[in-house]
C-alpha cells in the first residue's frame, strides 16, 4: 500500500507555520510560539507513523510530475527516516533554545518564518526521492539560510552572507550540472538501493566518474570539505540558534546525507569502487579530518573552535561512506546522528555562555564552571562525546568507523582516525581545564542575565543543551537495543549490501 | 452569435476601444476601466486556448474578407502563450499603476490611453498572420512603448524616448524593407502561402531580406550590441511603464524572431548564424550582468537585467537550429518558457522597485536600508522575482533552465552550460545586492513610508505566479505544442 | 534595365541615403527628416517590385498607403518629442547619455 500524503504532509508541517508567521506582526508572541511548537510536534508525530509504517512495510512516496521527464518525488524510506527524525528532533529542541535565546530581540516573526522554511527545506532533502527532489530542496536550503546569517544586519553579518552565497550557490551549480548530465545519460534518476548507474553501458564510465567528481563537488561545499569549507567559520556570526541548527542539522548534513544517497542509491557501493571513485573520496575526507582538527587548536574565538570541528567532524560521515563494506557504511551513517546530537549541544553551551555572561572566547572561560555548572556539564558530555570516549556516542561511530577501515583495507585511515581523537582531545580538554579548574575572573565580560535561585540562566536555554547531552549519553549507553540510530544504521547497511 | 463572441478581434478591439476611451474621458481618467477591460481580455485569451486545446490551430478572417486583400488572424499555441502572458501580466500591472500613480501623479495623465494602444499592438502582433500586419503592428507598439517612455516629462525620459524612437523606427524600417523584397519575389505577404514557396527555393533576395527583417527585429529586441537605447528607456520611465515595457514589448518582438526563424526562413537558416545569434546571447548576459553589478540606481539595474535575461532568449537558437528533434523541441519549449517566466518575474520586479522608491523617496541601493521591516512583502517579491531570474527551483525559470541545459548536454554543446551557469551566478550577485542592503537597518536621514496594499499584493501576484509556473509548467507546454507540427 | 528595377535600385539608393542621415546626423530635424527618407526608399521598393506585367498591383499600393500613414504618425511623435527636448534643453540634439547624473523623480 502506498500511501502519498505523509511524506508532503511532513513537509507542510514546517511550511504552512512558516508562511503564516512571516505575517505576524512582532507583537504575537503567543501566537508565534504555538504556532511554531505545534509545528514542530505535529512533524513529529506524523515522523512516528511514518516509521510505525515502514517497519510494518507500508511504503510512502510522494511523486508529481513538473515536467515530462522530471519528477518530484518524496520518498520516507530508511535512510530517509534516519535523517528527517534526527532532523525533527533537533528541531523542536532548537526552536525552544530560540525563543529563549532571541526573547526581546527585533524581527523575530521574520527569524522564526525563516526558520521554519529551513526545517521544510531539510525535511525535504531528506525525504528527496530523486536527485531533481534532492536539487530542489538543496537550493531551497541555500535561500532559505542565507537571512538567517544576516539576520543581526551588522556589516559583519553581510559580508559573511555574502561569501556564504558564493560558496552555496556555486556548489549548487555544479550540483545542476552533474544532475542534467546524468539525467541526459541515464533518464529520471530515482534513489534505489544499490544504485541504478551499473545498468549503464560501459563507454559511459569516463562520463560517469567525472560526474561523480561534480556531484561530490557541489555537495562537499556544504558539507564543507576542504578546500571547500571556508564559508562555515564565517558563518559563524550568525545567533546561536541558527548555527546550533546549521551545523548540528541542517546545512552541512545535507551535504554530506547527498553524499551517501549519491555514493549508495545512485551509483551503488560496488559500481563507485569498480570505478576507483572510493578511494579518493576517503583521502579527501581524511585531510578535512585532519585540516579541520588542526585549524580548531588555534581558534580563541568558541564558536569559531567548534566550526572547525564541525568540518572535521562531518567529513567522518564521508569517510563512512568511503569505506567499501557494511561496517564503515554503519559508521558513517551513525555517526550522522550522533555528530548532530553532540554538536548542538556544544553549540548550544556556547550560545549560553555568550548570552548569559558575554563570553566569546576560549580565554574567557576560567572558571565558568563554577557559576554554570549546568551548562558546562552538557559541554563536558559533548565534548567527552566528540573526543571518542566510551560509552558516549562518539565512541560507537569512532568504533565502528576503525572497523570498516579495516574491513576495507585501509589500515592508513586508522591513523586518521587516532590523530584525530587526539587532536579533539587537544582542543577540547584545555577548554574542559580551563572551565572547572581554574578560578573565575572578578567580573565577567557582560553579564545579561543574572543568577536566579538554582537557575543559572534563562530556562529555555538550559534545558535543550542538557536534554540533547543525556541523548548523547542514552544513544551510547543503549547503542545495542533495538531502535537505536546504530540499528538503524545496520538495518540500511545490511539493506545496501545485499543487493 | 458565437461568430460574433469570437476571442480572436475582440482581443484586439478591446484594448483599443478602453484606450480611446480613456483619452476621451481626460487626463489620468480610465484607471478602473482599464483594470475591468483587461480582465476581460484575460477571459478572452482563456477560452482562446480553450479552444485551441479542443481543435487545434485557428484562422479568423477579419471583416469576412480573406487575404489577400483582406487581413487574416491566425491563433497556434505559440501566440495562445504569448497572449495569455500578456494579459497575465497586464492585470496586475494595471492594478498596481492605479496605486502608484495615486502616490505619484507624475506622468498618470496619458498612461491609460497608451496603455490601451499598447495592448491592442502586441494582441496584434501575436494574431497577425502576414508580414506586413505585423510591420503595422510594429509600428504602432513602438509608437506606444516610445511615448509611454516619455509620458512623466523631465529631460533624461524625454532623451530616452527619442533614443529608443530612432532605434525603433531603424528597426521598423530594416523590417519593412525586408518585406518589400519578399513581395517583390513572391509576390505575397502572407505567411501561409510564403512558407511553403520558401521551402522550396530561395533566391538571394529572400535571404538579404530575411538578414534585413531579422536584424531590424534584433535592434528592436535589444539583443547586445543593440542594446544601447534599452537601460535609459526602461530606467528612466515610471515604474509600471518600464515593468510592461521589460515583460512585453521585448518579447514581442523576440516572439517574431523566433517564428520567423523557425518557421518562414528555417530552410534558410544555417549553424554559424545561429552559433552567432548564441554568442550574441552569451554577450549580453555578461556585459549586461556585469553592469547591473556596477549601477547605483535601483531602476537601472533592473533594466540592465533585461539586457542580461533577453541574451538567455537567444541561447535557444543555436540548440534548436538543424539538430535532432527532440533537442530542438527542448531548446524552444526552454526558450518560450524562459519568456513567460522573465515576463511575469521581470514585471514583478520593477513593481517592487518602484514600491520600495516610492517608499524611500529616491531611488538608490545604497539607501534601501529598513525596507526589510516596512515592506517585507514587497521585499520578499523581490526575491521571490530574483529566484526565477537566477533559474533556481522550483520556478518557471528553472524550469527554463533545465529544458535549456538538457538540449544543450545533448546536442553536445556544452559551453552553453557554462554560460547559463556563469549567467546564473552573476544574477544572483546583483539581486542580492539589492536584498542585503535592504536587511541594514534605516541610515540616517533616510525615511521608508508604508505603500498602499496595491502595489504590494499585485508585484506578490506577478512573483508568485512565476514561481507557480515551475510547478505546473506542464499545461503550457502542452498548449505550446498545438500547431507547431509546421 | 526594366522599370521595376529601376525603381528598386533609386529605392534601395533613398533607403540608404536615409540610413546614413539618420545615423549621422545630428540635429534632430535632420534625423527625423532621414527616416522619412527611409521610409521612402522602402515604400518604392515596395511599389516598384511589385508590379507585374507593367500593371499596378493594388496590394502593394494599399499596403504602402499604410506605411505612410504609419510613418506620418511616427513623424508626428518624434516632432512632439523633439519640441519637448528642445523645451527642456534648449538645443536640437540628443544629449549625451549620462543617466547616473540626474537625480530621478518618479
Amino acid at each position: 500500500m502506498i500511501d502519498p500524503w505523509l511524506p508532503a504532509l511532513v513537509v507542510l508541517s514546517s511550511l504552512l507555520p512558516g508562511l503564516i508567521i512571516f505575517f505576524l506582526a512582532e507583537s504575537r508572541i503567543r501566537l508565534r510560539t504555538t504556532l511554531n511548537l505545534v509545528g514542530a510536534f505535529a512533524k513529529l508525530a506524523l515522523i512516528g507513523v511514518m516509521l510505525w509504517g515502514v517497519l510494518n512495510e507500508h511504503e510512502y512516496v510522494f511523486r508529481y510530475t513538473v515536467l515530462p521527464g522530471l519528477d518530484l518525488v518524496l520518498r520516507a524510506d530508511a535512510l530517509a527516516l534516519l535523517f528527517v527524525s534526527l532532523s525533527a528532533a533537533l528541531w523542536l529542541f532548537t526552536t525552544l533554545y530560540a525563543i529563549g535565546y532571541l526573547e526581546g530581540a527585533p524581527n523575530r516573526s521574520r527569524f522564526f518564518g525563516f526558520f521554519s522554511l529551513c526545517v521544510t527545506a531539510t525535511v525535504g532533502v531528506a525525504m528527496a526521492g530523486n536527485l531533481f527532489t534532492f536539487f530542489l530542496f538543496y537550493e531551497l536550503l541555500t535561500l532559505a539560510t542565507y537571512p538567517l546569517v544576516v539576520h543581526r544586519g551588522t556589516e559583519k553579518a553581510l559580508r559573511a552572507g555574502h561569501v556564504y552565497l558564493a560558496y552555496t550557490l556555486t556548489g549548487g551549480a555544479l550540483l545542476l550540472i552533474g544532475t542534467v548530465w546524468l539525467y541526459g545519460l541515464a533518464g529520471q534518476v530515482d534513489f534505489v538501493q544499490g544504485g541504478s548507474l551499473a545498468a549503464l553501458p560501459p563507454e559511459t564510465a569516463g562520463q560517469l566518474q567525472i560526474i561523480f567528481l561534480i556531484l561530490i563537488a557541489g555537495l562537499g561545499v556544504k558539507a564543507a570539505l576542504v578546500p571547500l569549507h571556508g564559508w562555515l567559520p564565517m558563518a559563524m556570526v550568525a545567533p546561536a540558534p541558527v548555527s546550533a541548527l546549521l551545523h548540528a542539522v541542517a546545512v552541512v548534513k545535507a551535504g554530506a546525507f547527498g553524499i551517501v544517497r549519491v555514493v549508495y542509491e545512485v551509483y551503488g557501493i560496488e559500481f563507485a569502487q569498480s570505478l576507483a571513485l572510493l578511494l579518493p573520496l576517503a583521502i579527501a575526507a581524511s585531510i578535512t579530518i585532519i585540516w579541520g582538527s588542526l585549524r580548531a587548536l588555534f581558534q580563541d574565538d568558541l564558536k569559531r573552535r567548534l566550526a572547525y570541528s564541525t568540518v572535521s567532524q562531518v567529513a567522518y560521515i564521508v569517510l563512512g561512506v568511503a569505506l567499501f563494506g557494511p561496517l564503515g557504511t554503519i559508521g558513517g551513517l551513525v555517526h550522522l546522528v550522533h555528530q548532530g546530537i553532540m554538536k548542538i549541544t556544544l553549540f548550544f553551551c556556547a550560545g549560553n555562555y555568550a548570552e548569559t555572561l558575554g563570553i566569546h572566547k576560549v580565554s574567557e572561560m576560567n572558571g565558568v564552571g563554577r557559576r554554570m555548572p549546568w551548562t558546562t556539564l552538557a559541554f563536558t558530555l559533548g565534548a567527552f562525546g566528540m573526543i571518542g570516549v566510551p560509552p558516549l556516542a562518539g565512541f560507537i561511530s569512532k568504533w565502528y568507523l576503525g572497523l570498516g577501515a579495516l574491513e576495507a583495507g585501509m589500515p592508513w585511515v586508522l591513523a586518521v582516525l587516532a590523530a584525530s581523537s587526539l587532536l579533539n582531545a587537544a582542543y577540547f580538554l584545555p577548554i574542559l581545564h580551563r572551565a572547572w579548574f581554574r578560578p573565575p575572573p572578578t567580573a565577567w565580560p557582560h553579564e545579561h542575565i543574572p543568577q536566579r535561585g538554582r537557575w543559572e540562566t534563562a530556562p529555555l536555554l538550559l534545558l535543550p543543551p542538557l536534554a540533547t547531552a543525556a541523548a548523547t549519553l542514552v544513544v551510547g549507553l543503549l547503542a545495542a537495543s533495538d531502535f537505536s540510530p546504530l540499528d538503524w544504521a545496520k538495518l540500511i547497511a545490511d539493506r545496501e549490501y545485499l543487493q | 452569435m458565437t461568430d460574433f463572441l469570437d476571442p480572436l478581434p475582440w482581443l484586439i478591439v478591446l484594448p483599443l476601444a478602453w484606450g480611446t476611451l480613456a483619452f476621451l474621458l481626460g487626463p489620468g481618467r480610465g484607471g478602473r476601466l482599464a483594470v475591468a477591460a483587461i480582465a476581460l481580455q484575460g477571459v478572452l485569451a482563456l477560452q482562446l486556448a480553450g479552444q485551441l486545446i479542443d481543435s487545434g490551430a485557428r484562422v479568423y478572417a477579419v471583416g469576412g474578407w480573406g487575404a489577400s486583400l483582406g487581413i487574416d488572424l491566425m491563433a497556434d499555441g505559440l501566440a495562445a502563450v504569448m497572449l495569455l502572458l500578456t494579459q497575465a501580466v497586464a492585470l496586475p500591472l494595471a492594478v498596481y499603476a492605479r496605486g502608484y500613480f495615486a502616490a505619484h501623479p507624475k506622468g498618470r495623465a496619458l498612461f491609460w490611453p497608451m496603455t490601451g494602444f499598447l495592448l491592442a499592438a502586441l494582441n496584434a502582433l501575436f494574431l497577425s498572420a502576414d508580414l506586413f500586419n505585423i510591420y503595422v503592428t510594429l509600428e504602432l507598439l513602438g509608437l506606444a512603448a516610445v511615448g509611454l517612455v516619455a509620458i512623466a516629462g523631465g529631460r533624461q525620459p524625454v532623451t530616452a524616448a527619442m533614443r529608443y524612437l530612432f532605434a525603433t523606427l531603424l528597426g521598423s524600417s530594416a523590417y519593412l524593407l525586408g518585406v518589400a523584397l519578399i513581395y517583390g519575389t513572391y509576390g505575397s505577404v502572407s505567411l501561409v502561402v510564403l512558407t511553403p514557396l520558401i521551402h522550396s527555393g530561395a533566391p538571394l533576395a529572400v535571404t538579404l531580406a530575411a538578414a534585413l527583417m531579422l536584424l531590424g527585429l534584433l535592434l528592436k529586441t535589444a539583443l547586445f550590441p543593440f542594446h544601447f537605447w534599452l537601460p535609459p528607456a526602461h530606467g528612466g520611465a515610471p515604474a509600471p511603464v518600464s515593468a510592461l515595457l521589460s515583460a512585453l514589448v521585448i518579447k514581442a518582438t523576440f516572439y517574431l524572431v523566433l517564428r520567423l526563424w523557425l518557421e518562414l526562413f528555417a530552410p534558410l537558416t544555417t549553424v554559424a548564424a545561429a552559433q552567432l545569434l548564441g554568442v550574441l546571447g552569451a554577450a549580453a548576459i555578461l556585459w549586461g550582468s556585469v553592469l547591473a553589478l556596477t549601477q547605483s540606481r535601483l531602476k537601472m539595474l533592473v533594466a540592465y537585467s533585461t539586457v542580461a535575461q533577453v541574451g538567455y532568449l537567444f541561447l535557444l537558437f543555436p540548440l534548436a537550429t538543424l539538430v535532432p528533434p527532440d533537442a530542438a523541441d527542448s531548446a524552444v519549449q526552454g526558450g518560450v518558457m524562459q519568456a513567460v517566466a522573465h515576463g511575469l518575474a521581470k514585471a514583478a520586479m520593477f513593481a517592487t522597485a518602484g514600491s520600495m522608491i516610492v517608499a524611500t523617496g529616491r531611488d538608490d541601493i545604497g539607501h534601501l536600508g529598513g525596507i526589510d521591516t516596512r515592506l517585507p512583502l514587497t521585499l520578499f517579491s523581490f526575491g521571490l522575482a530574483g529566484v526565477t531570474l537566477m533559474g533556481l527551483p522550483p520556478s518557471g525559470g528553472f524550469s527554463a533552465k533545465w529544458l535549456l541545459l538538457s538540449a544543450a548536454l545533448e546536442t553536445g554543446q556544452w559551453w552553453w552550460v557554462v554560460v547559463m551557469i556563469v549567467g546564473g551566478l552573476l544574477t544572483a550577485a546583483y539581486v542580492f545586492k539589492v536584498l542585503r542592503r535592504a536587511f541594514l537597518p534605516v541610515a540616517e536621514g533616510d525615511h521608508v513610508a508604508r505603500v498602499p496594499r496595491t502595489l504590494e499584493f499585485s508585484a506578490f501576484a506577478l512573483a508568485l505566479a512565476a514561481i507557480l509556473l515551475g510547478l505546473f509548467g506542464a499545461p503550457l507546454l502542452d498548449l505550446l505544442a498545438i500547431g507547431r507540427a509546421a | 534595365m526594366s522599370a521595376a528595377l529601376l525603381y528598386a535600385l533609386a529605392g534601395a539608393a533613398l533607403f540608404a541615403i536615409g540610413l546614413a542621415g539618420l545615423l549621422l546626423q545630428p540635429h534632430l530635424l535632420r534625423k527625423i527628416l532621414a527616416f522619412n527618407i527611409l521610409g521612402s526608399g522602402a515604400f518604392l521598393i515596395l511599389v516598384g517590385l511589385g508590379q507585374r506585367d507593367g500593371t499596378a498591383d493594388p496590394v502593394p499600393q494599399a499596403m504602402v498607403l499604410t506605411g505612410i500613414v504609419v510613418a506620418i504618425a511616427a513623424t508626428a511623435l518624434a516632432l512632439a518629442l523633439a519640441r519637448q527636448l528642445l523645451d527642456l534643453t534648449g538645443q536640437m540634439r540628443l544629449p549625451e547619455d549620462r543617466p547616473d547624473a540626474e537625480p530621478v523623480d518618479d
